[in-house]
């Protein structure tokens, strides 16, 4: 699986296609579900939660004033990520300001895919991806666990390369 | 546009010594626990963010983890909104409260 490192003052990467691919998808279908930003979809509840989550009348007015901001920013992160990316995979190089706006996109990716998937601070993903592949190894659920797996581990890699 | 009315003097409020007012009470930010977001990534956006050390983004970031949430910054209310809204730019889950 590819992971970024730390060369010089830059983050490092060299996708296959697949995996480019496979990123390329989900940050558009992240951009897809920002812009229709259903208020009854869990996982956009998520990524734009209540600052004053008992106090709904505050809440409205807070969110009037920042959320479209906030919206904007998200979108803004989400499309840097799929023009740094090139369809057919490759090397990409990220300094500090860029990979920043990808560890916010990877974020905000794993976000709505763990809010599909149920993921809770006891899930074992290993343990769950080896019972969906034990019951249909070509099921949707199968390719959502491996795929959210490879963006925790990308992130983990980028997080570690930009301490580094 | 700025207007071309006269300048106007803000009159200062005078605080209640004998009590704080509500308005007066220092207002924090909290970030909750989640089952997504990484501990190496948390402790990352806490030292970018506050600058804080990384002691101290360890120990938030802990605090969080186990106890299920943590005082991230605290202060003046448009302070606080303000951190939070950047703290949902990194997907963290941030509330605002005067406790």
């Amino acid at each position: 699986m590819t992971m970024f490192r730390r060369r010089g003052g830059e983050c490092v990467a060299r996708f296959t296609p697949q995996e480019a691919q496979v990123l390329r998808q989900v940050v558009a279908e992240l951009a897809a579900l920002l812009n229709e930003a259903d208020r009854d979809d869990p996982a956009v509840e998520r990524l734009f939660p209540d600052v004053y989550p008992e106090d709904p009348a505050e809440q409205e007015e807070f969110r009037r004033f920042t959320e479209d901001d906030l919206k904007a920013a998200k979108l803004d992160q989400a499309s840097t990520v799929l023009s740094d990316l090139l369809d057919g995979g490759g090397e990409v190089r990220l300094a500090e300001e860029k990979a920043d706006l990808w560890l916010r996109a990877l974020t905000d990716v794993r976000l709505a895919l763990g809010t599909r998937l149920g993921i809770t601070d006891d899930t074992d993903l290993v343990a769950e991806l080896d019972a969906a592949v034990g019951r249909n190894p070509s099921s949707p659920l199968v390719g959502q666990l491996t795929v959210y797996a490879f963006l925790t581990e990308l992130q983990e890699s980028l997080v570690g390369a930009l301490m580094d | 546009m700025v207007g071309m009315a006269a300048p106007q003097t803000v009159p200062v409020e005078t605080p209640d010594v004998t009590e704080v007012p509500d308005a007066d009470r220092v207002w924090v930010t909290i970030v909750w626990n989640d089952p997504v977001n990484l501990m190496s990534y948390v402790t990352w956006v806490f030292q970018k963010l506050f600058g804080y050390s990384k002691e101290k983004a360890e120990k938030l970031m802990l605090d969080v983890h186990h106890k299920g949430k943590a005082i991230v910054s605290s202060g003046a209310r448009e302070r606080m909104e303000y951190d939070a809204t950047r703290l949902h730019g990194y997907g963290l889950w941030a509330t605002v409260d005067q406790p």
